[in-house]
């Protein structure tokens, strides 16, 4: 669980900073030629299959454990918890879902149509067209499931960076609040990094 | 005060339990929560109802034996307490209380609000002990103990094995129980020659009695009443890992 997570926590570092470059320039050149060797060189075309597979050993996992869990309570409370714990710790299955509901979404907008069609080899549009094509005005239910779907990832998040050290046994009375902070730090980029974009390109297309 | 009890009744583990409400009225602010069940429980033997079954010993916050889950939260609605220290002034004229015994797959319910928390034994049966020849009393200053590490050690030994963690826990894990007997004998060079298997050998009880998977939330520690850190969950998760790799 903690080791997939942290793979899956570098891997959002990655993916932010390539996303964040279709803001540098206006024809988002710079976008396409990461973007265009990220798609083509050979340990991106690995790492490929080693994200898809944390997702899914992750998700497993993930699953496993929430069933176990569950069932080590066989009668539940009549009165749910009134313990001083987070949103994001209680229900990080409900997070997780969603965001996985998200990845469905973005694998159809991008991934699908990038690998499965004609659509970036006959230069009928880049890379960086087809990241603004999905955030356009008059398709603003993606940006609006994208940016709600980011800001439960931030939840996700919250919890899971610190909670991950503590599985690793790598805490203690003095590192466990500057953990929580880092992963508080951490989440926060990420909600908001992901979110500028869906914002900027509609601000651009509206204003 | 007046209040309205909502306790869980069950005669016996077989039976099917259900909630009842019980009226009390005449409440001092200054009467500890036991000793209003003891008063309610008075009045059901008058109207020859019987009495609600609820642990509880020294009533003085140190063996652990009192529960109850009250209003959402083990040992009630005050930080750093059992049961037997809370006191009615936490609660407000005409509050309904809502009382019920732990809830974890590895604490059945005995009787009412009585769970048998056999569970925590069986665990301590398998490694929390040191493997000592007794005699006479060793010499007292024959090994050294930096004082960092007692102390953490003695507030490790504070668990006074309550399952307050287990119930307050989402997933009814005993990881904080384990983690404190764990770290208050791996600490000590007593107990250091024996940590590897110690962590193994408990935790893999604690897993085939049924207790769930620690996922950090963090609940039991704001529950348990002797204050136990989750840093003691971190050390346990070390142990275990540096004994699982290294074998
Ligand atoms: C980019 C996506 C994701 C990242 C970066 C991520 C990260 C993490 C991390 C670091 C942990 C903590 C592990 C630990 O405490 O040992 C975690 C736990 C968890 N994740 Fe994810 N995760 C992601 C997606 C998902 C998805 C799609 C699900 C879907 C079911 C999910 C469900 C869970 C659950 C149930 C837990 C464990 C429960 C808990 O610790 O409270 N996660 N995640
Ligand atoms: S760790 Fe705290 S809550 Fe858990 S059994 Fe020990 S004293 Fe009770
Ligand atoms: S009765 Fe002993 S701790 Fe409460």
């Amino acid at each position: 669980m903690s080791l997939t997570g942290l793979f899956l926590v570098v891997f959002l570092c990655v993916h932010l900073f390539v996303n964040l470059l279709t803001l540098v320039d206006a024809d988002g050149s710079t976008f396409n030629t990461v973007a265009h060797f990220m798609g083509t060189n050979i340990i991106m075309s690995v790492m490929q299959w080693v994200l898809g597979a944390g997702f899914i050993l992750h998700m497993l996992w993930a699953t496993v454990l929430t069933l176990k869990n569950r069932a080590a309570r066989p009668v539940k409370y009549e009165v749910s918890t009134n313990s001083d714990t987070s949103w994001s710790s209680q229900n990080m299955f409900i997070s997780g879902a969603t965001v996985l509901a998200f990845l469905v979404l973005h694998l159809v907008n991008y991934f699908y149509k990038i690998k499965f069609t004609e659509l970036i080899e006959s230069g009928q549009m880049s890379e960086f067209e087809l990241v603004t094509s999905i955030f356009q005005p008059q398709y603003w239910y993606f940006s609006v499931i994208y940016i709600i779907s980011f800001i439960l990832l931030g939840l996700h998040l919250n919890h899971s960076f610190q909670s991950s050290f503590q599985t690793l046994g790598l805490n203690n009375t003095s590192w466990l609040p500057r953990l929580k902070f880092i992963g508080t730090l951490y989440a926060i980029v990420i909600a908001v990094g992901f979110s500028i974009i869906p914002i900027f390109f509609l601000m651009k297309a509206l204003l | 005060m007046d209040l309205t009890l909502k306790i869980w009744r069950q005669a016996s583990a077989k039976a099917k339990g259900k909630f009842e409400s019980y009226p009390i009225s005449n409440i001092s602010a200054d009467c500890s929560f036991l000793e209003m069940i003891d008063i309610l429980n008075e009045k059901l033997v008058r109207d020859n109802i019987d009495p609600v079954a609820f642990d509880h010993d020294c009533r003085e916050g140190i063996c652990g034996m009192c529960s109850l889950y009250v209003n959402g939260r083990p040992h009630g609605p005050d930080d750093d307490i059992t049961t037997c220290q809370l006191h009615m002034r936490k609660f407000k004229n005409g509050d309904t209380i809502t009382i019920e015994p732990w809830r974890a797959g590895p604490f059945p319910v005995i009787k009412d609000l009585i769970v048998d928390r056999n569970a925590f034994d069986k665990i301590l049966q398998d490694g929390g002990f040191i493997s000592a020849n007794t005699g006479s009393a060793p010499d007292a200053n024959a090994i050294l103990i930096p004082n960092r590490e007692a102390e953490q050690s003695m507030d490790a030994a504070a668990c006074i094995g309550c399952g307050a963690c287990v119930a307050a826990c989402k997933n009814s894990s005993a990881m904080l129980f384990v983690s404190a007997k764990i770290s208050h004998l791996a600490l000590l060079p007593q107990g250091k020659a024996e940590a590897a298997i110690r962590a193994k050998a408990m935790v893999a009880k604690m897993d085939e009695l049924g207790f769930g998977g620690c996922t950090n939330t963090g609940a039991c520690e704001a529950e348990c009443p002797k204050d136990i850190s989750i840093s003691n969950i971190a050390r346990l998760n070390r142990e275990f890992l540096c004994a699982v790799i290294l074998e």
